[in-house]
């Protein structure tokens, strides 16, 4: 992969901070857009603007054809049976809620029980507890080793023929790890479970396929893979789509409406209530055929190799990693604590130099617990990230360290 | 901006060695509180005699901002009258929202976290300490102590 040829489609990586260059190191919080996304997302408001599955004259056709163009595109991305199995959400909180709202609420029963792991994002914790609430189901646990992978020493007793569901992330925001699906996949089918996995971060750094997976939800966010915030979608099997309960109800989501009752459209349009976000999912159809023409091997080896090169450095430097060591298991969100200083000192200082790192939770509190921190600072990589701005944020840690060392 | 502005001397030292940061024995009153972005946590204790601010002290931990804040607060504030504490701690919050010209002899070491301002997304951490101490005064205000969850 060309990063030269790869940073120069992002405007943005042209801004100087505090009068050094931009380097942004927090895309597993969201990443940045190629020009490409930029430039589809103000096409459509420059020329095709109107409302989708509406309107009858000609920019109606062509604002619903492009809709319906991201949605086929974004269904191929994650290798889905068809583009009717996508449901566009604003990204992986709203896709996770709709399982919770839609399948949870509705198919749960005290006794049964809900597993997931202490791995996960709150994203991927809250909508189990509030439908675990809601229907008397049982949330548990998976817990987390001490080089912060799965736990799964003692998984039999935990996925057992009471689970109904397994939600898991494909990989950690707050650790990196990722996650063994294709065994987890195949244990909670055995005992009869489902499975939703949280792609928020693995499906823009990885090639996913939901066929070979066999996973029943996967839940994608459109702004950490290049595309517009408020894009992103569910996927799920058509027959779990049919028998899901919609979330919201109003416009475009019926088919009829009587003074007490109405019926449903069809899938997966029985889910998209209102106007949807079109201008972003259209963006999303872009940042998709930008990631697929660098290819999807390339944006992991990419991945794989400015981690390695990042843990490397900053183990080298005295920093406490969390999460594995070993680049091939692990994704791009690197979490550290650097010797004396705190996360949130560390991230001004940074700022000062121009380095754009996130510090605190990452809303990953069970994580943070699991390891005795309040919090942590984490460079998180991307396809325009590159070796040099590795140097740039080791260099940074020294400045940091100068201020407080004491 | 420059990191002199945020990162003083003064604010070092009372990172580096707190004052008053220890539990009080015999405090009547104490309150915790925690900034849950960050996981800054303070808990204030406090003695008060009669109209007096007796006694503050501190316990916590968190970034540079929020832990030196709690240490020069328990400095400013022992001592004081009640109403006193109040006043000096709405003047701090005037100053952490840029409008209050803080007044150098009474406000001492907490001059240096006015540089805080530049940095808006930390003003919370410096503010933290004086929410804990308000919460705790007011409790003696009104019902005789108690202690109550971590407020978020």
């Amino acid at each position: 992969m060309d990063v030269a040829k790869v940073r120069a489609d992002f405007p943005i990586l042209e801004r100087e901070i505090n009068g050094h260059p931009l380097v942004y190191l927090d895309s597993a919080a969201t990443s940045q857009r190629p020009n490409q996304v930029i430039d589809a997302e103000a096409d459509f408001y420059r020329h095709h603007n109107a409302n989708a599955h509406r309107g009858l004259y000609q920019l109606g056709e062509e604002a619903t054809e492009l809709f319906e163009g991201a949605r086929a595109k974004l269904a191929g991305f994650v290798d889905a049976p068809s583009a009717a199995t996508i449901v566009f959400t604003r990204g992986t909180t709203e896709s996770m809620n709709l399982v919770a709202h839609g399948w949870a609420r509705k198919f749960l029963r005290e006794g049964d029980e809900i597993l997931i792991t202490e791995m996960e994002h709150h994203s991927n914790i809250v909508p189990w507890q509030m439908a675990a609430a809601a229907t008397g189901a049982t949330l548990r646990y998976v817990p987390l080793t001490d080089d912060g992978m799965l736990d799964l020493s003692d998984l039999s007793s935990l996925l057992t023929e009471r689970t109904k569901l397994l939600s898991v992330t494909g990989m950690s925001n707050a650790l990196g790890t990722i996650t063994p699906l294709p065994q987890l996949v195949e244990a909670a089918h055995a005992v009869g479970a489902l499975v939703a996995v949280d792609g928020a971060q693995l499906v823009p750094h990885h090639r996913v396929s939901v066929t070979e997976l066999d996973c029943d939800f996967l839940a994608i966010s459109g702004h950490k893979m290049l595309g517009p915030t408020a894009s992103g979608g569910l996927y799920a099997k058509p027959e779990i789509l049919e028998a899901m309960d919609p979330m919201f109800g109003g416009g475009e989501m019926i088919r009829e409406v009587f003074h007490d009752h109405a019926t449903w459209n069809d899938v997966p349009y029985k889910f998209e209530a209102g106007t949807m976000q079109i201008g972003q999912q259209v963006g999303l159809g872009a940042a998709i055929e930008y990631l697929e023409a660098l290819g999807m091997d390339e944006v992991r080896a990419h991945e794989e190799e400015i981690t390695r090169y990042a843990l490397d450095r900053l183990i080298d430097c005295g920093a406490t990693v969390y999460g594995p060591k070993d680049a091939a298991e692990r994704g791009g969100a690197v979490s550290f604590w650097h010797k004396e200083v705190h996360p949130h000192d560390l991230a001004t200082i940074l700022n000062e130099q121009g380095v754009a790192i996130r510090a605190g939770h990452h809303c990953a509190q069970l994580v943070m617990r699991r390891f005795g921190v309040a919090a942590t600072a984490r460079a998180s990589f991307y396809v325009y990230n590159t070796k040099e701005e590795v140097d740039a944020l080791i260099d940074a840690l020294a400045a940091a360290e100068e201020i407080f060392t004491f | 901006m420059a990191l002199d502005d945020i990162y003083k001397e003064v604010i070092l030292d009372h990172y580096k060695s707190p004052r008053n940061k220890r539990e009080l024995p015999g405090a009547e009153l104490q309150r915790s509180a925690n900034n849950p972005l960050c996981g800054d946590e303070i808990t204030v204790f406090a003695h008060v005699d009669g109209d007096t601010v007796a006694a503050v002290t501190f316990q916590g931990a968190g970034c540079s901002i929020s832990q030196s804040s709690a240490s020069m607060m328990t400095e400013a504030v022992s001592g004081v009258s009640v109403d006193d504490a109040r006043r000096l701690a709405g003047e701090f919050r005037g100053m952490m929202a840029g409008e209050v010209e803080p007044d150098e002899q009474e406000f001492g070491d907490l001059v240096a976290l006015k540089g805080v301002v530049k940095y808006p997304i930390r003003i919370k951490c410096a503010v933290l300490a004086w929410d804990v101490l308000q919460d705790a005064l007011e409790s003696a205000a009104g019902s005789a102590g108690g202690t109550q969850p971590h407020r978020v």
